[in-house]
């Protein structure tokens, strides 16, 4: 055994010690941080003057980037579990339209229409989840037929049974029910009549709500987008259940080794997915009053692009829930910083085909860094 | 080194055979294994090493023949049964997640749980603590608990492996050609890592066609051929040049050393 014994050294000399900024650097949400910080700097510098940075305007951009996170949330976790969900918009619109046709057309109760919505919804990312396990096909197709079918429903049943595609009068049914609050309310009313009386915001000068401030609550979009950024993280990073869904995207088959239950985890991934499309669909439908057949156009690839940007990686077993809401909120700023600095909406499209780019260039970069891979 | 004197096998495999259809690929195998020994199985491609090692971890089933595990019968439906028996099973492919970090690969399956407001949560300072410390009792100096797996090497990897699986109780290891993509001083860290593993008592069984690394570490060697053991041989009985000519058959390296001129 002499010629084993003496091993016992193991420590690499060719391995360079890192700098305590450099391994601080290198973590998925780097790209979101950076970009965070640069779209601000951007539009204080270009913009500021627009109103963009008043109350009303930091609630405009707050609430269209709480829309993103709230969807981005889970992609992110179900692509870090290896998987995509492209039917991410279409369950919106499904979902929307459900809520307006058991609501308004049936006449239930609103927090029942919310309820069955959330059942049929997670049902059906739970059979998205269940048919990818089962046929082992890549969730991007299984997926994509999904976008088709349930968009397809969307325009079938109202058209159907009212011949319409918008159904409105939603707000009307919701008055006075118990759930639809939690969805479309308002809190903190009372900090902001009183930030309104110190005048810290302004407040309507004239009119049926003279004196009231401008900005009378945070929305519960936003509520609902920080509590899912903030249970998506620690589900992620601080419970066995995290580690699952790393372990789940990493290397399924080396997971199911060490007895990780990948099929279980992928599928409940599957449905908190369209547990997030449902709050964003629910959240949506109380705020407008109405549900249309169009709604989520689009929203699966900005999900995805929010989660990219957020330093996740498209094969899964890598990113972060924090990232993937800078990317959300990167989303929201730009949108409408944009509108405020008087720039042609339709380059907001340049602008994220072109940090999208950026993102996945910067993120493989990362990633070499962490895994030392060449 | 020879405490098997003292003490009964903690696996006994008897005349396993094991069919694929037409196809005999164990036709009666019967090893021991000794708690604190490694056992060496080598043979060539196709002999069965494979076959045979999988029977034990409860991935195939024996067409016929017995396994005696602690003195009582065995019938492992699948791998969870002989895992929680306490036979594991280190495989080529490593059940290890490059992007993951070493302390969660260590644990992963297994994470250990701390209740806050009685909310389990994943107990990141034990893992990250005992990681530490069982990485170092093996020798590998990690930059820290959340050093990638990816960063390390195939040998260290392994040793990652091997490590994970003696913390979760292994009494009998199966290491199922751990060398044999390694660099030399990869493999003597591998080969250092199994000595330390047979000092704590527990049956090692080391699958390899590499000679010398099995004269290394081997306490008793086991070579099949075919489908059959060829016997199994006391280290210090056997020599390098028997071993070979075992596991190949006989006179036809005989004939193939006449060609190459010794250097096989």
């Amino acid at each position: 055994m002499s010629e084993t014994a003496q091993v016992t050294d193991l420590s690499d000399e060719r391995i360079k010690e890192m700098s305590a900024l450099r391994r601080a650097l290198i973590r998925p949400e780097l790209g979101g941080m950076v970009g965070t910080v640069a779209v601000f700097t951007f539009f204080l510098l270009f913009a500021y003057d627009s109103g963009m940075f008043n109350a009303q305007g930091v609630l405009n951009w707050s609430i269209v980037s709480a829309q993103f996170m709230i969807i981005a949330v889970g992609a992110c976790l179900l692509m870090i579990a290896g998987e995509f969900d492209l039917s991410v918009g279409s369950m919106i619109g499904f979902a929307g339209m459900m809520i307006a046709i058991f609501s308004v057309t049936l006449g239930w109760p609103t927090w029942l229409a919310i309820i069955l919505s959330f059942a049929m919804c997670i049902t059906i990312g739970a059979i998205n989840g269940f048919i990818v396990i089962r046929t082992g096909l890549p969730s991007f197709i299984v997926t994509l037929a999904s976008l088709f079918i349930l968009r397809g429903f969307t325009i079938y049943f109202p058209q159907t049974i009212e011949r319409k595609t918008i159904i409105g009068g939603i707000r009307d049914v919701a008055e006075g029910d118990w759930l639809a609050p939690i969805f479309g309310g308002k809190i903190g009313q009372p900090v902001f009549q009183w930030l309104g009386d110190v005048g810290v915001i302004d407040t309507f000068e004239r009119g049926t709500r003279q004196g009231q401030p401008v900005v009378d609550g945070i929305p519960m979009l936003i509520v609902w987008a920080i509590v899912l950024v903030i249970f998506g993280h620690v589900l992620l990073t601080k419970t066995r259940f995290g580690n699952w869904i790393f372990a789940a995207g990493g290397d399924a088959q080396a997971a199911r080794y060490v007895g990780v239950p990948v099929n279980r985890v992928k599928i409940l991934m599957f449905m908190f997915t369209a547990f997030c499309a449902t709050v964003f669909a629910t959240c949506q439908v109380m705020e407008f009053g109405s549900a249309g057949a169009d709604r989520g156009l689009l929203k699966e690839f900005e999900a995805i692009i929010a989660v990219v940007i957020g330093g996740a990686l498209l094969t899964g077993g890598y990113g972060s829930v924090i990232g993937a809401a800078l990317g959300a909120l990167i989303f929201g700023v730009v949108q409408q910083g944009l509108f405020f600095a008087g720039v042609e909406s339709s380059l907001f499209r340049v602008f994220l085909g072109v940090i999208l780019l950026f993102a996945v260039i910067l993120n493989t970069y990362i990633r070499r860094m962490i895994t030392g891979e060449r | 080194m020879n405490t098997r004197s003292t003490h009964e096998p903690i696996i006994q495999m008897r005349d396993i055979e094991k069919h694929f259809g037409s196809v005999i690929a164990l036709a009666g195998v019967s090893v021991d294994v000794f708690p604190g020994e490694c056992h060496c199985l080598l043979g060539d491609n196709g002999a069965g090493k494979s076959t045979f090692i999988k029977t034990m971890s409860g991935v195939h089933k024996p067409t016929h023949g017995e396994i005696v595990f602690e003195g009582k019968p065995m019938h492992f439906d699948d791998p969870r049964d002989a895992i929680s028996a306490g036979i594991a099973t280190v495989y080529q492919d490593l059940a290890m997640i490059p992007l993951m970090s070493v302390a969660r690969n260590f644990f992963m399956g297994n994470e250990p749980i701390k209740r806050i407001a009685g909310i389990p949560f994943y107990d990141k300072d034990h893992a990250d603590r005992v990681t530490m410390d069982e990485m170092r009792e093996m020798g590998i100096n990690l930059r820290g608990p959340d050093q990638a797996v990816g960063t390390l090497s195939g040998g260290e990897r392994q040793t990652v492996a091997i490590a994970r699986a003696v913390h979760f109780g292994a009494k009998v290891l199966i290491l199922d050609e751990p060398t044999s993509a390694l660099g030399v001083r990869q493999t003597s860290n591998v080969l250092a890592t199994i000595d330390k593993v047979r000092k704590q008592n527990i049956a090692v069984v080391f699958i390899t066609h590499n000679v010398r690394h099995a004269l290394a570490v081997g306490d008793r060697f086991t070579v099949l051929n075919r489908g059959k053991t060829l016997g199994t041989a006391q280290r210090g009985q056997i020599t390098p040049d028997e071993l070979q000519d075992l596991m190949a058959g006989g006179q036809e390296l005989a004939e193939l050393e006449g060609s190459l001129g010794g250097t096989v």
